[in-house]
């Protein structure tokens, strides 16, 4: 028979629509509405999950967010899901779902072995074992590691997409339930724009699982109405299926949409879920409230369910977990489930209730009905191993601590329906910076002040009538747009319920154990396996406090995060500890309320997308030539221009012959471009930079250092003088931003005096560098209106003229030691530029040149870059640039350079290399010693910051750091490399090209 | 101290585990200690261990203001490594490193210290520069240390992203196989018991509110519990060492910064070693338990409120999504925030102070938990010999003004 436990009419439930899906490859039928714990229920499917430690059989205990058990892993290959909570998932056509814990099967897993073990399992166990023999520990773990994990990742790559929203609203309310609902008609009928978030497909919250009445009507009808209502409603948007997670500060709060989880994978085209970053003027909480089970021996058997989900089932989704069901409560709110179930046909074996006195409404109408009612006596334990056979139980003494019966009595019951009294969900208030207080009438954690704007509401503040949500709801979201500055308007009064007089509750953490230390586990976290016994061992070995009894225990570090175990654990510590329970707390509430997805927290930002991606003017062009790429920061930059069948470095070699004996060109674009301006801007770069800048003349560039506050060279570059009062800077590729914000910085929180101002402009001008012998012959063909005569256009001076038809400033500079041209125009005539060159260049073979060859091409004259030749611990002396020191101004990192050991001498300088084989290259990175054979550790020298074959020397060069190294010339040094070899080099001059610099001012 | 073993463990459990001692006594606090260890994180434990262990120094006291372990020891993503670059930190780290070795059978409590290597990616050519000069350096050092190429690197974790399409491709890494993870809390726990059993005091609740001197040398501390007096006091309050600093009226070089991490649900093993990446920054390794370890960098911004912001866990989590595509559906369970005091050059401070008798061990940035050990060992020696070790010496006050500074945010970048 399909569906046994499906009940004959009523639910939530779309009969019409019967869905196939399988648990454990076993075919199974339910119906559209129905959650996958319901279908499974519907289906007498009782055992669902093995447990983590112990590998107890399992089953599902709630119906919402703090299931425990009920982890299942969905779907397969890249749509595979772990660790979905079957109390969470809609269940859709051809839903597959298997348990992840028990091997070989669920039914019989040899796992379960260690519940037999479980003596020698406590608490902490293997904090105390697995040390000897000391190299065994790994091979333990391996076994510890098999063991434990609840799912399994994919092993494919996300086959969805993922979006991100941010918005702003003013008020924002978490929970659509009953106080929710009436919150967001409050607010929406004020004008306020307003967000109603709710992790349920439908809103209603838990008033889709009760029979509650309001105005003599099912409460579902009024639901109804709001909801309509709240749609028609322009400026509120309703979000269901999506769970409020974090609560951050300044009233950020995180939400997780599931957008298409309800849908069979593969079916759907829009994202899987959906992030909203909302940054709301107001939050009402109206999160709802979370019962609590009981601690009672063997309370972890399939079947022993949260009564308000025995009620859920029945009323929602029309299934009765059980046959035969006992009740077992300290409060009155379980007596409406021994009701719903008797209603629903399901034999009351009894109601259990710890309370000497039992005199309320609910408990009278249940004996009214004809159901046993033992006052005064609790389940000790339960019978059964896959499912609940029966239970017993024994008479309390007076106070609860103990038992006036000697022996327990047995009741028989498939289904035992327990309630501990009811936790609000204080979560996103406790994230907000609130802190919970403890409630002594309703034995629970309730919100406490406010830090934020925010305001708790309903079962969430600790109100559990009907009435009483409704009326705080509607108060709270007229008062949260009111602060917002929109006035309420009239409509609807919010409804009334039959009030029902509760009586008091009976705090029972722990029902006491009837056979002392050997009686049956009572758990506390059932996805742990952490039992009373465990809480108290743990305070007995002195971890005292609550963080240290959940770090020893795993108390509520599961994947529900303790919302079902936690308090009670909290207050079995309080209880054995002997103090009372607000003094020992509560672990902190982290987000997020329940798990997302990484894909719904990374969103599009994957591939591509990821780093925002950089690319020159010209990019298109170097593709098009077949340039490979090396990434610059965020840039793109060509690395080299392979010909067919040509490797790196004969590309490489090929290139920097071009540069030196004809022409090359090369892409500078990504140089970092900083317009500086205003009257102080030369007493600005004097500042920032260790030379002098006020006698540069208009029209002339200087090369220029910065220092960070340590002395240590940060950034260069050369900067040109436009006008008197205007500078062009650039600055390394990838230290641009860095420059920037550096720069912003001094100006606006050192320096507010100087009138200066700063313009990023790296993205605006395209520069091509025309490099070489040939270069002002390339350049005068394509520019009329600029004189390239060598006295007419000096080395380090500017012009601005015309370029290929374009406005352009020309800057004669030199990163090569080669007469040569920077082409600078604006970004969208890059291209066009580029090209004129390549023509104009035709003539004389000109060669484009990328990354690999400029640093070829600078090495050989001994021009550092910036982050390679230097690490953030170099001083402009270590590099041999004093002369870049002015001495009669002050500068940034000036004083850091008089430090002792900035003034040491034997600090590591910067050299040349050659290896004594000179077609060696040595690696870049590889450190330098005196003597290899020295005893580790070996006193290091320094390291090679660069190193290449050099084409036009005809060997291979290197650029090194060396303690003492400028008085060292000459010397040879040994380079042990990480594959044993070890080279000789001789130190030399770090300037192994042209050192008279005369090739660049031809 | 009981010894723990397995057989104590089934002898207990006859008795069923009544019969369990505490791990560490819970004593009033006495007025006069030889030396005081203001913060019980694992690194004041740690020092007050070998105070007792290594120079005969146990009547010592712990004063934690909460719980032990409960700061940084107790929200880190529980990295060990020490390939480091300069000299001066891989030699600290190194014997810290060594330290964890042997720690579970020094102390008798299992530390679950794991040596499941620790990779340090590469993903630009001055990457690849910057790590094999770490891996030369390290190897010279005396730590192991090794250079993997992309197309072994593929072998060695076949579930990371090395495709040469993505943004960042992975081009290398180095490798410390004696690298890896250890059980935070149990540090702490563990260096408690052991230090208890020497004498140690370890009083909880105890928070340190002044910090008395008389002629420029310190005698003792005010409490919330009441004045105590000590000649010797060292101070160990990551998180808050300025506040620390500012009761003896000094002033450190530290910025305190939020750091966050996060957990994801538990999975089946899928990830058996360390991975950390500095260039599109995350890193993330699989507890025991089965969870992904997951960290990043600091917040920007500077305060003591432990929490961080939204935007740095999603940028985190962009970069293992680029590492390990298929993470994308595993979902985080829990996230958290702690403080760390970082120094300009990303080295820690382990220094007499200008205060004769008052010690300061701080500024470890988002790397303290790794040097647990070893920094416990050096501090309990600067403390009990009045002067640095070796191994420390380099890692004091001065070198902020001499600007012998030891920047390992320079070329490691790894700075965690």
């Amino acid at each position: 028979m399909t569906q046994p436990r499906r009940l004959p009419q009523g639910g939530r439930i779309d009969r019409s629509r019967e869905l196939a899906f399988s648990f454990n490859g076993r075919p199974l039928q339910g119906y559209a509405g129905d959650t996958l714990a319901a279908a499974l229920l519907a289906n007498d499917v009782r055992l669902v999950a093995r447990s983590f430690k112990y590998h107890r059989p399992r089953g599902i205990v709630g119906a919402g967010a703090e299931e425990p058990n009920a982890l299942l892993q969905l779907g397969g290959g890249g749509h595979t899901l772990p660790h979905q909570r079957a109390t969470q998932v809609e269940l859709y056509a051809g839903l597959e779902a298997v348990s992840v814990n028990g091997w070989p099967s669920l039914e019989f897993d040899l796992m379960a072995i260690n519940s037999r073990l479980a003596g020698l399992l406590p608490a902490g166990f293997y904090y105390k074992t697995f040390m000897w023999p000391q190299r065994f520990w790994g091979r333990y773990e391996h076994q510890i590691r098999r063991a434990a994990g609840l799912g399994r990742a994919p092993m494919e790559a996300d086959p969805d997409r993922y979006d991100k929203t941010h918005v702003h609203c003013d008020v924002l309310i978490a929970g659509g339930g009953p106080a929710g609902l009436a919150a967001a008609l409050a607010a929406g009928r004020s004008g306020a724009r307003v967000i109603l978030a709710d992790e349920q497909a439908e809103f209603g919250g838990g008033l889709l699982g009760s029979r509650e009445q309001l105005d003599g009507r099912p409460a579902t009808d009024w639901v109804k109405a709001a909801v309509a209502e709240l749609r028609g409603l322009p400026e509120v948007r309703m979000l269901p299926r999506s769970t409020v997670f974090g609560y951050y500060d300044h009233n950020l709060l995180t939400i997780a949409e599931r957008v298409t989880d309800h849908l069979p994978p593969g079916i759907s085209a829009g994202p899987r879920q959906r992030l909203w970053r909302v940054r709301a003027g107001r939050v009402v909480i109206a999160a709802g409230a979370i019962e609590r089970p009981l601690v009672f021996g063997n309370n972890d058997r399939p079947g022993v369910m949260q009564a308000s989900a025995v009620s859920t089932y029945l009323n929602r989704y029309a299934v009765a977990p059980g046959r035969a069901a006992a009740v077992f409560t300290n409060n009155d709110s379980a007596y409406r489930s021994a009701l719903d179930l008797l209603d629903a046909g399901v034999e009351v074996a009894a109601v259990v209730d710890v309370r000497l006195r039992v005199d309320g409404e609910l408990p009278a109408r249940v004996r009214a009905a004809g159901i046993a009612v033992h006052s005064g006596y609790a389940l000790v334990d339960v019978q059964g191993g896959k499912r609940v056979e029966g239970a017993r139980l024994m008479a309390l003494d007076s106070d609860g601590r103990g038992f006036s019966s000697a022996y327990p009595v047995g009741l028989r019951c498939d289904l035992i329906a327990m309630s501990g009294g009811w936790s609000p969900a204080v979560h996103l208030h406790s994230q907000s910076g609130g802190k919970p207080r403890f409630d002594e009438t309703l034995a629970a954690f309730v919100p406490g002040t406010s830090c934020q704007a925010e305001v708790s509401v309903g079962a969430a503040r600790g109100c559990f009538d009907l009435s009483g949500c409704l009326q705080e709801g509607f108060e709270a979201g007229a008062a949260a747009a009111r602060a917002q500055g929109f006035e309420a308007r009239p409509g609807a009064p919010m409804p009334a319920a039959v009030i029902i007089a509760q009586a008091p509750m009976m705090p029972m953490w722990r029902v006491p154990s009837w056979r002392g230390v050997k009686g049956p586990k009572q758990f506390v976290d059932f996805q742990n396996d952490t039992s009373a016994a465990d809480i108290a061992l743990a305070a007995r070995e002195g971890y005292r406090s609550v963080e240290h009894v959940k770090r020893y225990t795993a108390l509520g570090f599961g994947t529900d995060q303790g919302k079902l175990g936690n308090i009670n654990g909290m207050a079995i510590l309080a209880e054995t500890l002997g103090q009372d329970i607000p003094s020992t707390g509560t672990t902190t509430f982290r987000p997020p309320y329940t798990p997302v997805s990484i894909g719904t927290l990374v969103g599009r930002t994957v591939g591509d997308l990821f780093d925002p991606l950089r690319k020159t003017a010209i990019h298109e062009w170097h593709v098009e030539h077949g340039a490979e790429f090396e990434n610059v920061g965020q840039w793109k930059r060509p690395w080299y221009y392979p010909r067919q069948g040509e490797s790196l470095d004969q590309a490489v070699y090929r290139e920097c012959l071009a540069a030196r004996r004809t022409v090359g060109v090369m892409d500078a674009s990504t140089l970092g471009k900083i317009d500086v301006r205003g009257p102080d801007a030369a007493e600005f770069l004097n500042r920032v930079y260790t030379n002098g800048w006020t006698k540069l003349g208009v029209g002339r560039c200087r090369y220029g250092l910065m220092l960070g506050e340590d002395g240590m060279v940060m950034d260069d570059g050369v900067t040109a003088r436009l006008a008197d009062d205007h500078y062009y800077m650039t600055t390394t590729t990838g230290g641009a931003a860095h420059v920037m914000g550096w720069l912003e910085r001094w100006l606006q929180t050192e320096w507010p005096d100087l009138k200066v101002y700063l313009t990023s402009v790296t993205d605006q001008w395209a520069t091509v560098a025309v490099v070489g012998p040939q270069s002002r012959g390339v350049l005068a063909a394509l520019c009329q209106d600029i004189d390239f005569a060598a006295e007419a256009f000096p080395f380090m001076a500017f012009r601005e003229g015309t370029v290929a038809g374009v406005a352009a400033r020309v800057f004669r500079i030199s990163f090569s030691g080669e007469l040569s041209y920077e082409i600078n125009v604006p970004a969208d005539y890059g291209r066009h530029v580029w090209e004129a060159v390549m023509a104009a260049g035709a003539a004389f073979d000109i060669t484009p040149y990328g990354t690999e060859s400029m640093h070829v091409l600078r090495a050989e004259k001994g021009f550092i870059i910036v982050g390679q030749d230097t690490d953030g611990s170099v001083t402009p002396d270590d590099l041999g640039m004093s002369w870049i020191l002015a001495k009669n101004k002050d500068y940034l990192g000036r004083r850091s350079l008089l430090r002792p050991d900035s003034v040491r001498t034997d600090r590591k300088q910067m050299v040349g290399l050659k290896t004594l084989q000179p077609g060696f290259v040595l690696p870049e990175g590889a450190q330098l010693v005196d003597d290899p054979d020295a005893a580790k550790p070996v006193p290091m020298l320094g390291h090679v910051t660069s190193s290449y074959h050099s084409p036009c020397l005809g060997r291979s060069i290197a650029l090194a750091l060396i303690r003492n190294g400028r008085q060292r010339h000459g010397d040879v040094v040994y380079a042990p490399l990480s594959d044993g070899r070890i080279v000789r080099a001789e130190i030399c001059d770090p300037v192994f090209y042209d050192p008279e610099g005369a090739r660049q001012n031809v | 101290m009981k010894k723990y073993s397995l057989f104590s463990l089934a002898r207990n459990a006859f008795s069923h585990h009544q019969n369990w001692q505490p791990a560490w006594r819970n004593p009033e606090p006495k007025p006069a200690y030889d030396v005081l260890i203001v913060g019980g994180g694992g690194h004041g434990l740690a020092t007050a261990y070998y105070l007792a262990k290594e120079h005969g120094i146990s009547n010592v006291a712990v004063l934690e203001k909460g719980w032990i372990g409960g700061g940084n020891t107790g929200r880190n993503t529980t990295i060990v490594r020490s390939n480091y670059l300069w000299d001066e930190a891989a030699q600290l780290y190194e014997k810290s490193l060594q330290l964890w070795e042997g720690l579970s059978q020094d102390i008798n409590y299992n530390v679950m210290f794991s040596q499941r290597g620790v990779f340090n990616l590469a993903h630009t050519l001055q990457d690849v520069r910057d790590v094999q000069r770490r891996v030369h350096a390290n190897l010279l050092n005396g730590v192991d240390s090794e250079w993997v190429p992309v197309d072994r690197l593929k072998q060695m974790i076949p579930i990371l992203n090395v495709s040469s399409d993505a943004r960042y491709p992975v081009l290398g890494a180095s490798l410390q196989r004696r690298g890896g993870v250890a059980r935070h809390d149990a540090v702490a726990w563990g260096f408690a018991r052991a230090a208890d059993a020497r004498g140690v005091d370890i009083i909880q609740n105890c928070e340190v509110t002044g910090i008395r001197r008389e002629g420029g040398q310190v005698v003792g501390v005010d409490t919330t519990r009441g004045a105590i007096s000590a000649r010797k006091i060292g101070v160990v309050t990551a998180g808050n060492s300025s506040v620390l600093a500012a009761m003896a009226d000094l002033r450190f070089p530290i910025d305190s910064h939020p750091l966050q991490a996060l957990v994801s649900e538990p999975l089946k093993p899928i990830l058996d070693t360390v991975v950390m990446s500095n260039a599109v920054h995350g890193y993330v390794s699989q507890s025991d338990k089965g969870e992904l370890v997951i960290g990043a960098g600091i917040d920007a911004y500077t305060g003591y409120g432990q929490r961080g912001s939204p935007h740095i866990i999603e940028g985190n989590l962009a970069a293992i999504k680029e590492l390990f595509p298929m993470f994308s559906r595993v979902r985080m369970l829990r996230q958290w925030g702690g403080i760390v005091d970082t120094c300009p050059d990303a080295c820690p401070i382990i220094s007499k102070t200008p205060v004769s008798g008052l010690y300061f061990n701080c500024g470890w940035g988002t790397g303290g938990f790794k040097a647990t050990p070893g920094s416990g060992w050096v501090f309990a020696h600067t403390i009990a010999r009045d002067q640095p070790h070796s191994l420390n010496a380099p890692f004091s006050l001065e070198r902020f003004v001499t600007g012998h500074l030891i920047d390992e945010h320079g070329a490691a970048g790894v700075a965690h």
